[in-house]
């Protein structure tokens, strides 16, 4: 329902990542990690980062989303597992005191910014 | 060329949640995060809740809506200072940010504010995202919805310090299954207190009271 001022936040940092010696380079993409448990829709995301991005320093940009597992760890017996359902203690023990390890991330990896080909490097 | 980065995309908004959360700490305010879907009962349960509060907690609450004062109007017959957020004036937010609780806050002399509640928008999914720099965070959610909300939004559920299940007068005349909503709740966060209530006939109303004072004082000591 939020993903319209997340878009905005996304090609924010995105921008303000490019480095200096690199400011006018296209960006290809912005790689971003969503926890399963998060509250985004990747779709929705990436309809509103098309319309944000369009008329930004990452014009042209493709957003990547890899979605994460939810995973936990027993604090009882320290099994690991992935949560697939909605159900939050260790299948192992039944232990209720568990610690989530992945699946709440709203994250930005990496950008992906073409390399100037060599003609086009100013000439010192 | 692949550029690291490695940021949380809502940074910028937890950053000033922890600018918040020095300052309540500061003037010694409990904050409440008070999260629910439309129509489950919170304004009326925050209010008699503030009523069993004051004058012995000094009580301030910030009201979030996408429009209208009504909660706000409602509230502030309780006698505590009340703000009222509208979030189309931020874009028609599903969610109340941290920049807009610093904002509201100032409204209030904190000096003079021991609890201060935070009526979030109410929806079930946003808000549960965004940390406003509060110190305990609750969701209600009344008898006349489906049992399985809190299958249907685990987040909300995993993030709260408890649930109020309020309504709970009218169970009489619904299909409703208490147990297995409550089963439900408990299943995505083993262990958090579940308080059973009607805000409208105070019924369990008590025990869901000890508990806040007793957060609230846990902050003062």
């Amino acid at each position: 329902m939020h993903e319209m001022g997340i878009a905005m936040q996304v090609v924010e940092i995105a921008a303000a990542s490019i480095p200096e010696h690199l400011k006018g380079s296209r960006v290809q993409g912005v790689y971003l990690k969503i926890g399963k448990l998060s509250s985004v829709v990747p779709d929705s995301l990436r309809f509103c980062f098309d319309i944000v991005s369009k008329d930004s320093a990452i014009a042209g940009a493709t957003l990547y989303i890899e979605e994460i597992p939810v995973t936990a760890r027993c604090k009882s017996c320290d099994h690991h597992w992935t949560i697939d359902g909605p159900a939050f203690s260790c299948p192992r023990c039944g232990s209720a005191t568990i610690v989530l390890t992945s699946g709440q991330e709203l994250d930005i990896a990496s950008i992906e910014i073409e390399e100037k080909p060599i003609g086009d490097q100013e000439t010192v | 060329m692949e550029i690291k980065v490695v940021r949380k995309v809502l940074d910028v908004n937890n950053t000033i949640a922890e600018q918040n959360r020095k300052l309540f700490a500061d003037k010694n305010v409990f904050v409440l995060n008070v999260m629910s879907s439309p129509g489950s009962g919170k304004t009326t349960m925050l209010g008699k809740t503030i009523g069993r509060l004051m004058p012995e907690i000094r009580t301030a609450v910030i009201v979030g809506d996408v429009s209208t004062t009504n909660d706000a109007d409602r509230l502030a017959k309780t006698g505590a200072p009340v703000v009222q957020v509208n979030t189309d004036a931020f874009g028609g937010d599903c969610h109340l940010a941290a920049h807009v609780i610093a904002k509201a806050a100032e409204n209030f002399d904190l000096a003079e504010v021991d609890l201060l509640i935070v009526e979030n928008v109410g929806n079930l999914v946003c808000p549960a995202e965004f940390d406003i720099g509060e110190d305990a965070k609750i969701v209600v959610l009344s008898v006349t919805e489906g049992e399985d909300k809190p299958l249907k939004y685990p987040l909300m559920f995993r993030v709260c310090d408890a649930a109020v299940l309020n309504k709970i007068d009218l169970l009489p005349h619904l299909d409703y299954d208490k147990n297995e909503a409550v089963r439900n709740i408990v299943q995505i966060h083993p262990g958090i207190p579940v308080f059973e209530i009607s805000a409208c006939t105070e019924a369990g109303m008590e025990p869901w009271v000890i508990w806040l004072k007793e957060k609230v004082k846990e902050k003062h000591v």
